[in-house]
């Protein structure tokens, strides 16, 4: 996720200082350098990074770690404080009736974004209804219509209009009775003038909540510029990162944020219309660090599940059969792709690095999984160890798979049974063997 | 495009040369020393030419800042983190330890290793785009291919008017059947250009589609089609495979990937996948009129070694301008 790339190269930094037993200079000069290689390849704006690093090796050396802290908390903690300076603001999304206007650059986003975000509000129970005030790129208008038809969200467009503020203002006037209010508008950048003129004059005749600034995760060093000119025009109230589902490390939204004093409203996470999360800071901020987020795993669990589909006293209870397992593996489909699941766990302290090629690789056994379990007995599911080699031949008959892949099944289980029961002891719990040992 | 880089790199021309020169004028009034001169020297402070018997011998100290001030320019002209410093690193080789003749000039001394140092990175092999349209049989296939919303579909557009400009005839394959609206966008291009284009409906088979352009492109003698693609990310396995099965059926004569100038990082992420999934022949950047810094351009032609064919600059259909590297270099150091 965000910028996990830059949070592993800021774990590795921060490794770096477990050993120090005393902060000197010379350890924190090359702990800055590090943070500063990482947020420079996420493509936050240099000058923002020079900054940030020279506050963060100032503090280091002068503030002396509070009593019991080690020197490697005390870093984190300034570095996770100046973050949050930069980060630290609510986007203020309220749920209630509000007017938003979406602005960008070309390709940032918008349009499908708009979607996403009509869905989003219409997902929490409010009416929300979009305005298509793009009439420059082809294609706009029947892009945003199905994208509305498919959520079922009410969608008001011109198409071969011209004057965009005429289809905002009649729009407004036809979608007066909904809770939500999107209007989306074509791309532009902060030199073409007549569209930034443009986008003001629709500003103005919308009076929106929210002005939220479309960036792409990719931007580069243009980001603060950009930025700048859009909020000198209208004011930007928050940031929404797109395509973070891909590499880019989205550090143009820092620059961005800064340059805006806004924050990060929403992120979009992937191409289908529930990929849209809110924003939020702390969380955000611990996932770069490192330190896990399970508050965003257990509130996206929440949303796609009913209770009987993840019940973790049973998980905890050490009595995890077959039929659990199934559930479980379930719910992690529910809750989207196994990368984004992970990412939300605290890995990253337990120096568990995943390639994307695991993901697919296990992603792909998980599946496997599925059906042979599919292919399995009520009596099998709860008690495994009644599963002897003429059933698992049976079995892997009846799920298409190998007989191999049955017994490999059979010992992941264990492996997970024996974990579950390592937790509840509170033993040792050893996360990175296990991983081994099933070999993903 | 390139005036902020060429600033910074004007500036570290001067830091240096700036500091080499003074020394000279402090040869004039001691002349000839045998041991080492270790004196500070330069405006930028840190510089210390050696002198021995009338040449310079430049140490690694002394650059130490410089390239440091050298690789912020470069980063924030969006030049890659590991393209900068592979420009720097060279740069460095190209300086440390090297001796120069009081006589030869010492900006050009600088300017002729940052130059190497860029055209070594940026250096790919030529390709023609023109010729090779004209000289190739036809049908010409050409398959564009990139991230989502980096400007595919109104590139191809662009392109269709200028091959239609040059005098040959065009179809264009409306081969992005997964976003909402595509078909619909390309559909509009084509009808405003007067080309024809062969669609399928939303979720066919991009394969499909770009077989049937090529079918009709040979039935009708048509010389070139210009396939266009979804929008995917190089992450998405499933999306890549798919583009590797609309290679692997139709074959076409050039692939084209299309990015944003105004990428930073992950510019060289992308590029680099998308090469391997679908080994391409060149790129075109987008969005050049954003005020893009143009590191991307350095960054792609460098991940990949295939050149940058031309550049997008902006929203109407004769936007579209041919890229030649030499003119990259001479835009920096003019």
């Amino acid at each position: 996720m965000v910028m996990d790339k830059l949070g592993g190269s800021l774990q590795d930094a921060l490794r770096k200082l477990v050993g120090a037993g005393r902060i000197d200079e010379k350890a924190v000069d090359e702990l800055v350098r590090d943070i500063q290689r990482a947020l420079l390849q996420a493509d936050v704006n240099v000058k923002l990074v020079m900054t940030l690093s020279q506050t963060i090796k100032q503090r280091s050396l002068k503030e002396k770690p509070p009593g019991g802290m080690s020197p490697r908390e005390h870093v984190i903690r300034i570095v996770y404080q100046e973050l949050i300076n930069i980060l630290g603001k609510d986007a203020d999304v309220k749920l209630a009736p509000q007017t938003i206007m979406m602005v960008g650059l070309q390709g940032s986003g918008k349009t499908t974004t708009t979607a996403k975000l009509a869905r989003y509000f219409q997902r929490k129970g409010l009416k929300a209804a979009v305005i298509c005030a793009d009439n420059f790129r082809h294609g706009a208008y029947d892009q945003l219509k199905t994208l509305c038809e498919k959520s079922d969200v009410f969608f008001y467009g011109e198409n071969d209009e011209k004057d965009a503020v005429g289809i905002t203002r009649r729009g407004l006037a036809a979608i007066g009775k909904y809770d939500i209010k999107i209007i989306d508008t074509a791309g532009r950048h902060a030199l073409e003038s007549d569209l930034i003129k443009e986008m003001e004059e629709i500003h103005r005749a919308a009076n929106p909540d929210h002005r939220f600034l479309v960036l792409d995760a990719a931007i580069g060093q243009l980001a603060s510029e950009q930025a700048r000119a859009f909020n000198n025009s209208i004011g930007i109230t928050g940031v929404i990162i797109t395509k973070l589902d891909g590499t880019a490390k989205g550090g143009g939204a820092l620059s961005a944020v800064s340059e805006t004093d806004s924050a990060i409203a929403f992120i979009g996470t992937g191409e289908t219309p529930d990929d849209i999360e809110l924003f939020e800071p702390d969380r955000f901020i611990s996932r770069l660090l490192g330190m896990g987020d399970i508050k965003a795993l257990v509130e996206k669990a929440e949303e796609a599940l009913k209770p009987e589909d993840f019940d973790v006293d049973v998980m905890m209870s050490g009595r995890f059969s077959l039929k659990d397992m199934y559930n479980q593996l379930e719910a992690m489909n529910k809750m989207g792709p196994l990368k984004q699941v992970m990412q939300m766990l605290p890995m990253g302290k337990m120096g568990i690095k995943f390639s994307d090629d695991m993901y697919n690789v296990t992603e792909e056994r998980m599946k496997k999984y599925k059906f042979i379990m599919d292919s399995m007995t009520g009596s099998e599911l709860d008690d495994p160890k009644i599963i002897n080699s003429s059933r698992i031949t049976r079995i892997s008959r009846g799920s298409g798979t190998r007989y191999e892949e049955v017994r490999e099944l059979l010992k992941y289980h264990r492996t997970m049974q024996k974990a579950m029961k390592g937790m509840m002891g509170g033993g040792k719990f050893n996360m990175q063997k296990m991983m081994k040992k099933l070999g993903i | 495009m390139f005036e902020k880089l060429k600033e910074k790199l004007g500036s570290f021309k001067n830091s240096l040369g700036g500091a080499i020169e003074e020394k000279e004028t402090v040869l004039e009034e001691k002349p000839l020393k045998n041991a080492p001169s270790r004196q500070k020297a330069g405006v930028f402070g840190k510089l210390k030419a050696a002198v021995v018997e009338r040449e310079f011998i430049i140490n690694e100290n002394s650059l130490q800042e410089p390239l440091w001030g050298l690789e912020m320019a470069l980063l924030e002209s969006d030049v890659a983190l590991p393209v900068s410093e592979k420009i720097v690193e060279s740069v460095k080789e190209e300086l440390v330890g090297s001796r120069r003749k009081i006589g030869s000039s010492t900006a050009a001394i600088v300017e002729s290793a940052l130059r190497d140092a860029i055209s070594k990175v940026i250096s790919v092999d030529s390709f023609d785009f023109d010729k090779f349209i004209e000289e190739s049989d036809k049908p010409v296939t050409i398959v564009f291919v990139g991230v989502n919303g980096t400007g595919k579909t109104t590139t191809i557009s662009k392109m269709a008017e200028r091959l239609k400009e040059q005098g040959y005839s065009v179809v264009l394959a409306a081969g992005d059947t997964f976003r909402a609206g595509a078909i619909e966008q390309i559909e509009r291009h084509a009808r405003a250009l007067g080309i024809k284009l062969i669609k399928h409906q939303d979720d066919a088979d991009p394969a499909a589609v770009i077989y049937d352009a090529i079918q009709h492109a040979k039935a009708k003698h048509v010389d070139v089609v210009l396939a266009d693609t979804a929008g995917r990310l190089h992450t998405n396995i499933n999306l890549m495979d798919q583009l590797r099965k609309v290679v692997r059926v139709n074959n076409p004569d050039l692939i084209i990937f299309v990015d944003e100038a105004i990428a930073g990082n992950d510019a060289v992420e992308r590029a680099n996948m998308f090469n391997k999934a679908v080994p391409f022949n060149g790129s075109i950047l987008t969005k050049q009129d954003a005020d893009s810094k143009g590191g991307a351009a350095i960054s792609i032609a460098y991940t990949t070694g295939k050149p940058i064919l031309f550049l997008g600059t902006g929203q109407g259909y004769k936007d579209l301008v041919k890229f030649e590297p030499e003119w990259l270099l001479d835009r920096l150091f003019e």
